[in-house]
């Protein structure tokens, strides 16, 4: 099950990196005393029957992880629509990926987008989460009520989009009308496209809130109450205790949310491009749609392969450089 | 035996509920009464603002579900109550599309990804968490890194197999990749799976068990609190699926929900003919049976997500 949108959460280097030791320690230890032939066989007996539990996944790996990442790379030196076989083409390709203005668009406005959306939506979710930790024990209404918005179909979203952010009578410029703003034209506007979308997005941090609020209430209660004593404000305890002890989720909802809005494709596609054509906006022409168009409106599945390969190494790089910066701002305890 | 199940399995590196911690930071231990005052106001000034932005939270969907129920002409006068209570807008959707149909393929697509791949990943995690072989860390690090690569790349060349199996214009490829696994749910279920009691299985082996039998009679329903979470998460991404129906399906009686409603939204607003009533209706058939399936779920849902279930 593949998508451009990543559907399901993937893990991230820093989820790996923290559970990584552990992981690794549970493999078969180094150390076994040499073994009698009874158990050499008991042995050999239980790697067969380990590896047929694992074999749905061997086979699902090999089948659908392992032959496309390769043939992905050969197709993205090719020039295939699907009907007649593909044409080996060399770098063109990514020739023409470099010099495309729409690839260029599609690239700035998804940056663009992820460079609002992340730090907006981990702020708000860790502020939520203080929130919800400082009410204390009952909760549960409120972290319902939170999470519920997660439970609306992506393309829902996009319809909501549309309907709420609507310059005319949609409910957000009606609000702002109270305070006597005077709201733009958020669904068509190409300046407020995005911060449209980011503002619906945060509609679903719920997820995250949850996470935070989980690794909130894990901070040992000793160390705000000695930097209580020691005379801390609520803000300067947040500040200097809470935080650096929350940085390693805090930085795993930043690597996991930037993974994703880097992908950002349903709730985009639905507020503004069709089927019919027509309602298009290159404000919101985000670079997983274009991929989705070169590949299965164009048919152009050379060229959109080598599009896919462009954004993993745009992940890969944006990934590893959080990492690099992590290194340096993450607290992991029992990492000394 | 699986009386002895523990009811919800502690997982390794699961974070306490730290009721504890709440607990001593808001017993108040004699303190002057001006502090109390203090905490008084505290206490309502956060239980009001969190009260507030539940109503953000949940606003979007009282006025989806209100606006269905009102004729075209007053979908944006933004009460909450109909003027005009209607009907109608259900009726138009369910003779514009074949909305029952749609229904039905979701469900089917539904339930048939959500059995197969937490069936198939519990297999592929009891492989992981109970077995101890060389190189298990490795392949158990492959799981893991496969979660990390963009479904784009590996997306054109999965559709270009289900074409050459000739099942494109199927409901086929959006459930039966299901049937090989998943990386994630292999290491949610892996590390429930880890925290079960070893001497429980050796005991039963001892009694003439076989593999097969430990596996599914015993340390299945052992994990049952994953196992639902499993097939609920797996639920969610089924059913809200739109980029898999987007590329596999051509013919319209094929399409799930999601799709439906977005061919709705093409029909009745993006070609500029607006009958917002339809979309509006079409988007609270789509939401409410996942509005339901939550509240039912509620307790493994968001337990889920804080024992680092769903980070989304």
């Amino acid at each position: 099950m593949s998508a451009v949108g990543a559907e399901r959460p993937p893990s991230t280097p820093a989820d790996l990196r923290a559970l990584g030791p552990r992981l690794l320690r549970r493999g078969g230890g180094a150390d076994r005393p040499p073994l009698r032939p009874g158990q050499r066989r008991a042995r050999r007996r239980a790697v067969l029957a380990a590896l047929a539990f694992m074999s749905p996944w061997i086979i699902g790996f090999l089948v659908f992880t392992a032959w496309p990442i390769g043939y992905s790379l050969y197709l993205s030196l090719t020039d295939y629509d699907v009907i007649n076989a593909p044409t080996f083409v060399g770098l063109d390709n990514y020739v023409r990926l470099v010099n495309d203005p729409d690839v260029r668009l599609a690239l700035g406005n998804t940056v663009v987008f992820t460079l609002l959306q992340v730090p907006t939506y981990v702020v708000l979710a860790f502020a939520l989460a203080l929130l919800l930790d400082k009410a204390g024990r009952s909760t549960g209404f409120f972290r319902t009520a939170f999470f519920l918005p997660r439970m609306t179909p992506p393309v829902a979203v996009g319809v909501l989009v549309l309907l709420l952010l609507n310059g005319q009578n949609g409910l957000l410029n009606v609000a702002l009308g109270w305070f006597g703003i005077d709201g733009p034209n958020w669904t068509t506007d190409s300046f407020w496209i995005k911060p449209g979308l980011v503002l619906m997005s945060l509609w679903t941090v719920g997820g995250s809130v949850l996470i935070m609020l989980a690794a909130l209430r894990n901070v040992p209660s000793e160390l705000l109450d000695a930097a209580k004593v020691d005379g801390a404000g609520f803000w300067r305890r947040t500040w200097h205790v809470t935080t650096p002890l929350v940085s390693g989720p805090l930085f795993f909802l930043v690597v996991v949310n930037t993974i994703g809005a880097l992908q950002t494709f349903t709730e985009a596609y639905t507020a503004y491009f069709g089927s019919t054509g027509g309602y298009g906006n290159d404000a919101a022409l985000f670079y997983a749609i274009y991929l989705f168009q070169q590949a299965f409106q164009f048919f152009n599945m050379g060229y959109a392969s080598a599009l896919a390969w462009l954004l993993f190494l745009v992940v890969l790089a944006i990934t590893a450089v959080q990492l690099v910066v992590s290194r340096k701002l993450v607290y992991y305890e029992g990492d000394r | 035996m699986t009386a002895t199940a523990p009811r919800a399995a502690p997982l390794p590196g699961r974070l306490p509920s730290g009721r504890e911690v709440v607990e001593s930071i808001s017993t108040p231990a004699r303190r002057p009464e001006r502090h109390k005052a203090r905490r008084v106001v505290g206490r309502v000034l956060v239980i009001a603002s969190l009260s507030l932005v539940t109503l953000l939270f949940v606003y979007p969907f009282v006025w989806l579900l209100s606006a269905s129920f009102k004729p075209r002409s007053q979908i944006f006068d933004n009460r909450l109550v109909p003027e005009t209570f209607t009907l109608q807008n259900y009726v138009t959707v369910w003779q514009e599309a074949p909305v029952a149909l749609w229904l039905v393929n979701t469900l089917v697509v539904t339930a048939l990804a959500a059995v197969s791949v937490t069936v198939s990943s519990a297999l592929v995690a009891w492989g992981f968490a109970y077995f101890r072989f060389r190189g298990r860390g490795v392949l158990f690090g492959l799981v893991l890194a496969t979660m990390m690569l963009p479904g784009a790349v590996t997306m054109i060349p999965t559709y270009l197999i289900w074409d050459a199996v000739g099942l494109v214009n199927t409901q086929v490829p959006l459930w039966a990749g299901g049937l090989f696994g998943s990386a994630f749910y292999v290491f949610l279920l892996r590390q429930f799976f880890l925290g079960l009691p070893r001497e429980v299985f050796e005991a039963a082996r001892m009694d003439g068990a076989n593999n097969w039998t430990i596996f599914w009679r015993m340390a299945l329903p052992m994990c049952k609190p994953a196992i639902v979470l499993t097939l609920l998460f797996e639920v969610q991404a089924a059913w809200t699926n739109l980029i898999g129906p987007l590329i596999y399906l051509r013919d319209e009686a094929l399409y799930t929900i999601p799709l439906g409603l977005k061919i709705l939204l093409d029909r009745f607003v993006g070609s500029g003919n607006f009958q917002w009533e339809i979309v509006v209706t079409a988007s609270v058939i789509t939401t409410l049976p996942m509005v339901l399936l939550f509240f039912l779920g509620q307790r493994y849902f968001v337990d889920g997500v804080q024992t680092g279930g769903s980070p989304r």
